[in-house]
């Protein structure tokens, strides 16, 4: 679906902020692009939509070359929801600030309100179809913003940061709004710093730092790796700490997940199993 | 006496038709850490903004109930006078910085009390020095990273050498390591006697820091306490706060009969317990 | 706009640098008042070399010539109209003084916008602001003026994510008829404004926890002092206004002529 080769990126200021990055990402994954903030998980994701061409390598998305094509023709398969709202809600209500998109690729009225309709309906936003976007809280703003970009039905999504500021209620909801989308078939990016947010979402993980990759593997492998967490400045998940702590008691190193932690801790606690 | 102390806190912002505060009462003792969250919406924010006078003075609304900092009633001193006493950061670290150099703009506080120059440097000098970054003195705010921006925004606010340091969600905006480092920074001005009021949505982050955990939904204070003593329920988790992992893990396993002489805020505490567990089995 | 890079305050640790603010700005006045005062060709050329030593001492050639590229291009519209006006009033009959009327009117416009593309180049907006402190300006307006600088470079990246959030929502903004691009503008000025109002708020609400308005008389954490080379700049550029004061009245009084730069051209 996306591929990229040998990926170079400079800034105009001067800026080397991708360093030969090569990446292939299939159809109906659900990746996480890991990293500290500078490392260029966020550069790398702009080349997706076109926002950003390579300096050299090259970004292919379902087998054309980025460079060919223009912003809005890659957005319209490849949907990307920023990390802040504010950046693009704009209109007088949130019915038309779903609809702007889809009156931008083409979509004819009959269309647009039915997927006006269904993006509402989909995010719990009906009640405010006829509300400024600009009175809502943050996190109704966010789902507008969501909801906006899903509307065009994107075969791809790229989250950027969205677990910034949420807390853990509609952390809980976003990850099984991403887990849904996913298993109905959409390719999901989530590009994020928070670690226990992957553990419990449990993707493909990809690692950069300092404008390269330096892992790519599942969740499990990536996030029980030590060493190269720390070059990327990323701290392992609590539950792989822990399991980690207790290596000299025979406990498995590939732990990440709450509820797998438990069972085994169970298991040898109080049913007594020899390790 | 307690530094801050509230009484049937009640607010409303001007042109809301419900309150955002509702009967808020708590004491914080002087040398306290305290972590306040909650949902969002809950009104932390609104809290935290009454501490140094914002509310009302700032914001106007209808307030009832007593806030008493610092021996201080809000309601009859000026903010720029609580801010000598009760000193706010916020989250967008940007949005704190103004002067052009790091320097100049942690000095923008003690300018506007008019405070005479030698004094001034004095205060400058240490609040960099607290803070770490002495090496940035010259700098402009733009070309910092985030965790840089927000240590010259609690510089600027350390300067006017406040008893009480109250931060709204500082590591928002953040990298987990950023954060660390902010955190630790802070814990070491709480060792060496600054009253903290931290509000915080990443538990995992911080719990290992605080020793006063207090809750809010929908307004009002609804569990206040040590964090051991309130983590170990799950009724936190059900009013969508989100507890450490270990934490929980250890909150479930107790659930399932097993006991355990403590409760673990951090991957170290948990391991030592596992171990203690472990042993315990072993005899 | 690369023309307004030339305006753009880059830091340095050159001569100029370190002048006095208010002392630079005498000194642009000067040359102001000068090429005001004389419509001569010769003058306006002697002025713009005048400007050179400015340059290489404020080590900011390469982001000057920026300016003077706009300069002289907007200069050469001056030219022609000139020309044209000229033309057109005199009876479709032009004179070498026409000529030499219209050059040095193009060439007072080039003046003036180097000698103040060297002062705010060389002038850190931090300085300029404590320079309009002390000179008595009221200190909100001083602080409006150095905040709105500061962000100047906030406003600007964040116009550019609100330009990559729209570009991603399909808005094309390169195509379409004149109309259809002046309206592809609201998408990215209605959240700039938004924006700009919110910052706003959070800015008034953390001066506000810094004690902001505390106390009538607020004191300065830097202050300006003259040095020698600010003396000196100042009794350089008062000696030039008044010997070019005294000249242009010795002119005046037909005691001096000034003579025409192009009949010596074209004679060689």
């Amino acid at each position: 679906m996306i591929e990229v080769d040998n990926l170079f990126y400079r800034y105009p200021s001067g800026v080397e902020a991708l360093r030969g990055v090569s990446l292939e990402i299939r159809r109906g994954e659900f990746l996480a692009i890991m990293g500290k903030n500078g490392a260029g998980k966020t550069t790398l994701v702009k080349h997706f939509n076109g926002l950003l061409k390579p300096t050299s390598g090259s970004v292919k998305v379902d087998g054309v070359d980025t460079r060919e094509l223009s912003v809005a023709e890659l957005s319209r398969k490849v949907g990307m929801v920023f990390q802040n709202p504010d950046h693009q809600l704009f209109c007088e209500t949130v019915e038309e600030e779903i609809s702007f998109a889809l009156k931008n690729f083409g979509f004819d009225e009959e269309t647009i309100e039915k997927r006006v309709e269904w993006a509402l309906h989909l995010l719990d936003l009906e009640r405010y179809r006829k509300s400024s976007p600009l009175v809502l809280s943050g996190g109704e703003r966010k789902r507008v913003a969501l909801a906006s970009v899903l509307a065009w039905d994107p075969e791809v999504l790229i989250l950027d940061e969205p677990t910034i500021g949420q807390d853990q209620r509609q952390k809980e909801i976003l990850r099984q709004f991403i887990l849904q989308l996913n298993a109905q078939g959409k390719t999901v990016v989530m590009v994020t710093h928070d670690v226990e947010f992957v553990a419990e979402c449990n993707p493909r993980v990809v690692l950069m730092s300092d404008g390269r990759i330096i892992a790519d593997g599942a969740a499990k492998t990536v996030l029980t790796d030590f060493k190269t967490l720390r070059e990327a400045s990323i701290i392992p998940p609590q539950i792989t700490q822990l399991f980690s702590s207790i290596a000299k008691y025979g406990f498995p190193q590939d732990v990440i997940d709450l509820w797998e932690a438990k069972s085994i801790l169970h298991d040898v606690l109080l049913g007594g199993k020899v390790r | 006496m307690p530094i801050i102390e509230a009484r049937n806190l009640t607010y409303t912002y001007p042109g809301s038709s419900s309150p955002s505060l509702r009967d808020v009462s708590f004491k914080v003792e002087r040398g306290e850490f305290v972590l306040l969250t909650g949902p969002s919406g809950c009104g932390k924010t609104t809290l935290c903004r009454c501490l140094n006078g914002l509310i009302p003075h700032f914001y106007g609304g209808t307030l009832s109930g007593e806030l008493i900092v610092s021996g201080l009633k809000i309601t009859e001193h000026p903010i720029h006078e609580l801010a000598l006493h009760v000193g706010l950061v916020f989250q967008n670290p940007e949005n704190q910085i103004f002067a052009l150099s790091v320097e100049k703009d942690v000095a923008f506080g003690l300018e506007n009390i008019g405070m005479d120059r030698e004094e001034m440097r004095r205060r400058v000098e240490w609040a960099l020095e607290v803070t770490g970054i002495k090496d940035l003195r010259d700098r402009a705010p733009h070309e910092l990273s985030g965790g840089q921006q927000q240590r010259v925004a609690i510089a600027g606010v350390l300067a006017m050498r406040p008893e009480i340091l109250v931060l709204d969600e500082p590591t928002s905006f953040l990298d987990p390591l950023g954060a660390v480092r902010i955190l630790e920074m802070i814990k070491k001005l709480n060792e060496e006697g600054l009253t903290i009021i931290l509000i915080e949505h990443r538990l995992d982050l911080v719990s290992r820091y605080v020793d006063h955990v207090m809750i809010m939904n929908e307004g009002s204070i609804v569990l206040d306490g040590r964090p051991r003593e309130l983590f170990q329920s799950s009724y936190p988790e059900l009013l969508g706060v989100g507890l450490p992992k270990v934490t929980k893990l250890f909150n479930m396993l107790r659930n399932d009969g097993l006991n355990f002489k403590d409760v673990p805020l951090t991957p170290e505490e948990a391991s030592r317990l596992v171990e203690e567990a472990l042993h315990d089995r072993g005899r | 706009m690369s023309f307004l890079e030339g305006f753009r305050f880059r830091g340095s640790d050159s001569l100029m640098h370190r002048l006095d603010p208010r002392v630079k700005f005498v000194y642009v006045c000067v040359i102001f008042v000068i090429a005001v005062v004389y419509t001569d060709f010769l003058v306006q050329v002697l002025l713009f070399i005048l400007q050179f030593p400015a340059v290489y001492l404020g080590k900011v050639y390469r982001q000057w010539m920026k300016s003077m590229r706009g300069a002289v291009f907007l200069a050469v519209f001056i030219l022609v109209s000139i020309l044209l006006s000229q033309y057109f009033y005199y009876g479709y009959n032009l004179l070498l003084s026409d000529f030499e009327y219209a050059l040095a009117m193009s060439m007072r416009f080039i003046v003036l916008v180097a000698s103040f593309s060297i002062f705010f180049l060389t002038t850190s907006p931090d300085y300029l602001g404590l320079a309009l402190e002390q000179s008595g300006v009221p200190y909100q307006f001083c602080f409006a003026f150095v905040t709105a600088v500061r962000f100047v470079p906030v406003l600007a990246d964040e116009a550019q994510r609100i330009i990559d959030a729209q570009r991603s929502r399909g808005m094309e903004l390169e195509k379409g008829s004149f109309l259809k691009r002046v309206r592809n503008y609201i998408p990215i000025l209605i959240p700039l404004i938004v924006n700009a109002v919110k910052r706003s708020l959070e800015l008034a609400e953390s001066m506000e926890s810094r004690a902001w308005g505390s106390s009538k008389k607020r004191s300065s954490y830097y202050t300006l002092k003259l040095r020698r080379g600010d003396y000196a700049l100042a009794a350089i550029s008062i000696a030039a206004l008044s010997i070019s004061l005294y000249v242009k009245y010795l002119v005046m009084q037909g005691l001096i002529r000034i003579p025409m730069v192009l009949p010596l051209i074209l004679r060689t």
